[in-house]
């Protein structure tokens, strides 16, 4: 039992790793066997995670048992010796990188804990082990590093290749022959009756080869912000390169791996970190938690977990938090110029959130520099998309009132409807007689059949008067019908709704062609212009009522109608939507055919071990209909599948055209290329890669042949390069 | 010693808390089970000025919201402080018990709860003046609920009488 509970929390919790290595250690001095069997477990657990793709929750285990070589319960030797093999797997062929990269990360990350023991008894090998891993380090390819970086500046802070980091820590950590004063080490005071107990050799540890469903953590880089600059008083922030920093980071990522679902248990536990009083512990929480907040491709916990985490250590610290918090912000704020387009949206969103928590109160002052620059540019941008999600939050009026007046040109327009057909003063607008027939019909609770008859007498722009070749797509009854349609129901989300609801077939028959779509779509913006999250709402239930298809959405995002909101955040949040409805659309399906199969699988077993008295026509039956169902769902499947490629194929092949034409247009003018469209631009279809990078792997062939070629710019396929090097 | 290892899994804000739907069609122990697998929240505490839009906006950072329901006072037909949130998935609804509860909305903290599921009539404010019953008998003035409770205000007048 209490070694289940010991290796459970070697696990669950890591950051206290050496209170119960030293339990164990106690316990295998007084009981040998005791020892030898936990060892056991470990190694049986060890290779469980392995085998499951578990590898952040093996390294833990590996660190443990290093651990427990300084309570004298592994000698050294032994471990040393699994070193050796973990290291060797950088000698294997034809396997990921990413497979050799965390095996020699699990070697160097013990070594805080354990390097000065083992260079004590093996020097000579860990020498070569270390000289091993330096080789391996300087042929490692790291195309991946500038798709996973913050910010592209190498100033203040280099955002370096986690390893590389790692390396350069260990490097000083052995320079300093192995003194590390950070980590709480309680077998020290036991030393005596430790040093008496027999020790155990690990059994040899042959590395698990390297299998094609292997999914070894991604590359990652490590997000630095302060450093000893910026704590001004009290102890002294550790460098970028030492040892303890790692240690902290690496605990304090632990403890929010733990308690992430309880914010005060999480708060409490990151305030209550041992050793806090000789480093400026407020400063590597902040630091930690906007590190994962802005991780590339994704958070490790959903982003609101982040805000409110924050919220509840400002509670808990209000004396000093918030001032770090703000410190924290005022240099996000000056460093948004080469910041990631996907961190500057998680910025906004987290700002913004946080702001309404305390009243909006800031010292919008302090950015006064954004005024007086194009409105472009980064840092006006951010202001501007911060005060129009503070404003989703409030109400507009409010955020008049908390901005300086000299802020006024970025502060949102009031989301209110843009009718058309609004009065007389439209009357001479071609669908003006027909919007107030529609409106009537509309408010009688007139038929569908009757509003379509209505709609019939439209006038067709596209179309001569005499001419009779049929129904041609008509853009003007889309125009009329669903301008009329939503400023009736403009009120609010559930009106919309309802409305769009209840004019289904109407909608239905207007959008059959991509046009139609297209057009649908176009009205839409015309009329919610001023309010894009009713925009995004309506775009949202339109795909899930199949008004619109998901490509005429990135169709549409992308037209020349809707180049002059390109940067805009709200565009890119409907196409990321867009595509995970498209992604959860294609895994439900994928899921019935399963169940399905299962079903069919359950039955065949059935009636194979039952006798021939069960065997009756209706199983037979069963089994056949089972067998229609998965031949449909496989379909389905396939048209599903076909649908989701053509959706990137689309997105790329837009962005690809967008960024020729601007690349083109810059070489004959002789114009720098990096505008701040260009570089916004670039950050989107990094984003676009990164954000559904599990699902893109699957078309990575017909997008290698189809769009991202050799003769493409070299600019572009150095997105597509760099996406393609986090496999490696 | 169980009990510690349970700690380590521990995800308090999700558990169902002590309220039951009075008028729910069901027993205990039916009402528990929906509870438990329900996608539905109950938000408490709003602001009666506060609109789907920002509600949307806020519970969409836990996970996509497919149906929001405004609560109504029965006989004014107007906002009277709660909704309904209802998530396309459990986990959606989860997130939002875990950092949306507890946090603020229109300078209010709100208050979210497990609902055992929308259905019509359950809209309506409960409280005898049409509103809801908490603001029947609270002796505090919110200014964003209506002023005093119905009952305090109901006082109120008679006691301007009197100081003359």
């Amino acid at each position: 039992i209490l070694f289940i509970y010991s290796s459970r929390s070697a696990r669950l919790l890591p950051e206290k790793l050496t209170v119960y290595t030293t339990l164990v250690g106690l316990l295998n001095a007084r009981n040998y066997n005791f020892g030898g069997e936990f060892v056991e477990a470990m190694i049986r657990q060890l290779k469980e995670t392995l085998k499951n793709n578990l590898y952040n929750e093996a390294v833990y285990l590996v660190r443990f048992l290093s651990d427990l070589v300084n309570c004298h319960v592994i000698a050294a030797p032994s471990m040393v010796a699994m070193f050796e093999n973990f290291v060797s797997v950088t000698q294997e062929e034809d396997v990921p990188q990413v497979r050799s990269d965390w095996f020699v990360y699990v070697v160097l990350s013990c070594l805080p804990w354990v390097g000065k023991e083992l260079y004590e008894k093996k020097d000579v090998e860990m020498d070569r082990l270390l000289s091993q891993i330096e080789g391996y380090l300087k042929r490692r390819v790291k195309t991946h590093v500038p798709m996973l970086q913050v910010w592209t500046a190498e100033k203040p802070h280099p955002q370096e290749e986690y390893l590389d980091c790692l390396w350069a820590q260990i490097q000083k950590l052995k320079k300093d022959r192995w003194q590390e004063r950070h980590i709480l080490r309680p077998y020290i005071a036991f030393d005596s009756v430790l040093c008496e107990a027999l020790q155990h050799n690990l059994p040899p540890f042959t590395p698990p080869g390297h299998m094609p469903d292997a999914q070894y953590p991604m590359p990652r880089v490590v997000f630095r912000m302060f450093d000893y600059t910026d704590a001004p008083e009290g102890p002294v922030m550790p460098g970028s390169h030492s040892v303890e920093r790692f240690v902290i980071e690496e605990n304090l990522h632990c403890i929010i791996k733990t308690h992430w679902r309880e914010r005060k248990t999480c708060a409490a536990q990151l305030l209550s970190y041992p050793g806090k009083n000789k480093i400026p512990l407020n400063y590597h929480i902040v630091e930690v938690i906007f590190g994962e907040l802005f991780q590339l491709p994704s958070p490790p916990h959903i982003d609101v977990m982040y805000t409110t985490l924050l919220i509840e250590l400002c509670k808990l610290q209000p004396g000093s938090l918030p001032q770090v918090l703000a410190q924290a912000t005022e240099m996000l704020y000056m460093r948004l110029d080469t910041m990631n387009s996907s961190c500057v949206d998680r910025l906004i969103n987290w700002f913004s959130h946080h702001l309404s928590n305390f009243q909006f109160r800031w010292s919008w002052d302090d950015w006064s520099d954004c005024l007086t620059m194009d409105l472009e540019k980064p840092k006006p941008k951010f202001v501007k998309e911060v005060l129009e999600k503070s404003m989703r939050l409030s109400y507009h009026q409010r955020i008049v009132d908390i901005v300086p007046p000299t802020f006024s040109a970025l502060i949102p327009a009031e989301p209110i409807f843009s009718y058309k057909y609004e009065d007389e003063s439209a009357s001479s607008l071609p669908g003006y007689p027909a919007s107030v027939t529609v409106g009537n019909a509309i408010k009688n609770r007139a038929s569908n059949e009757e509003i379509l008859t209505i709609l019939k007498e439209v006038p067709n722009p596209n179309q001569e008067d005499d001419d009779d070749e049929g129904e041609s797509f008509n853009p003007l009854k889309v125009d009329v019908f669903l301008q009329t349609l939503l400023h009736l129901a403009a009120k609010s989300f559930s009106h919309s709704f309802s409305a769009l609801g209840k004019f289904h077939e109407i909608l239905k028959a207007l959008t059959e062609s991509d046009e139609g779509k297209l057009h649908i779509l176009k009205v839409v913006y015309d009329v919610w212009r001023n309010h894009p999250q009713m925009i995004a709402v309506l775009v949202d239930k339109m795909i899930r009522t199949q008004i619109v298809d998901c490509a005429a959405v990135a169709n549409w995002l992308f037209s020349q109608d809707m180049a002059h909101e390109f940067t805009r955040l709200f565009i890119w949040e409907i196409l990321h939507s867009t595509i995970r409805k498209m992604d959860k659309h294609v895994q439900k399906i994928q899921q019935e055919l399963e169940e399905a199969k299962d079903k069919l699988e359950k039955q065949q077993h059935k009636r194979d071990s039952g006798d021939d008295e069960d065997m009756d026509k209706n199983s037979e039956d069963e089994e056949g209909q089972l067998e229609e169902q998965i031949e449909r769902l496989q379909e389905k499947v396939e048209s599903a599948q076909s649908e989701q490629k053509n959706l990137f194929l689309v997105i790329f092949q837009r962005f690809i055209m967008l960024l020729t034409e601007h690349l083109v247009r810059c070489e004959t003018g002789s114009v720098d290329i990096t505008t701040p469209w260009y570089k916004n631009c670039v950050g989107r279809l990094q984003q676009v890669f990164l954000m559904h990078h599990v699902t893109i792997q699957q078309y990575m062939g017909t997008l290698e042949n189809l769009l991202f070629t050799a003769e493409l710019d070299p600019h572009i396929l150095a997105v597509y390069q760099q996406f393609c090097a986090l496999q490696l | 010693m169980s009990v510690k290892l349970n700690a380590l899994f521990s995800d308090s804000y999700v558990d169902i808390s002590q309220y039951r739907d009075q008028h729910f069609k069901g027993n205990r122990y039916d009402q528990e089970k929906l509870l438990k697998q329900s996608n539905t929240l109950y938000v408490g505490n709003l602001s009666f000025y506060t609109t789907e839009d920002q509600v949307h906006e806020i519970f969409s950072k836990s996970g996509d919201v497919k149906r929001i329901i405004i609560g109504l006072d029965k006989v004014k037909k107007t906002a009277c402080g709660f909704c309904f949130v209802e998530y396309y998935t459990r986990t959606g609804a989860e997130n939002a018990m875990r950092f949306i509860n507890g946090t603020r909305l229109d300078d209010r903290i709100i208050r979210t709860d497990w609902d055992a599921g929308f259905k019509e009539g359950r809209q309506y404010g409960r409280g005898k003046s049409g509103g809801q019953v908490r603001d029947e008998y609270r002796q505090d003035y919110d200014p964003a609920r209506g002023g005093y409770g119905k009952l305090a205000s109901q006082h109120r007048p008679t006691e301007a009488q009197n100081t003359f």
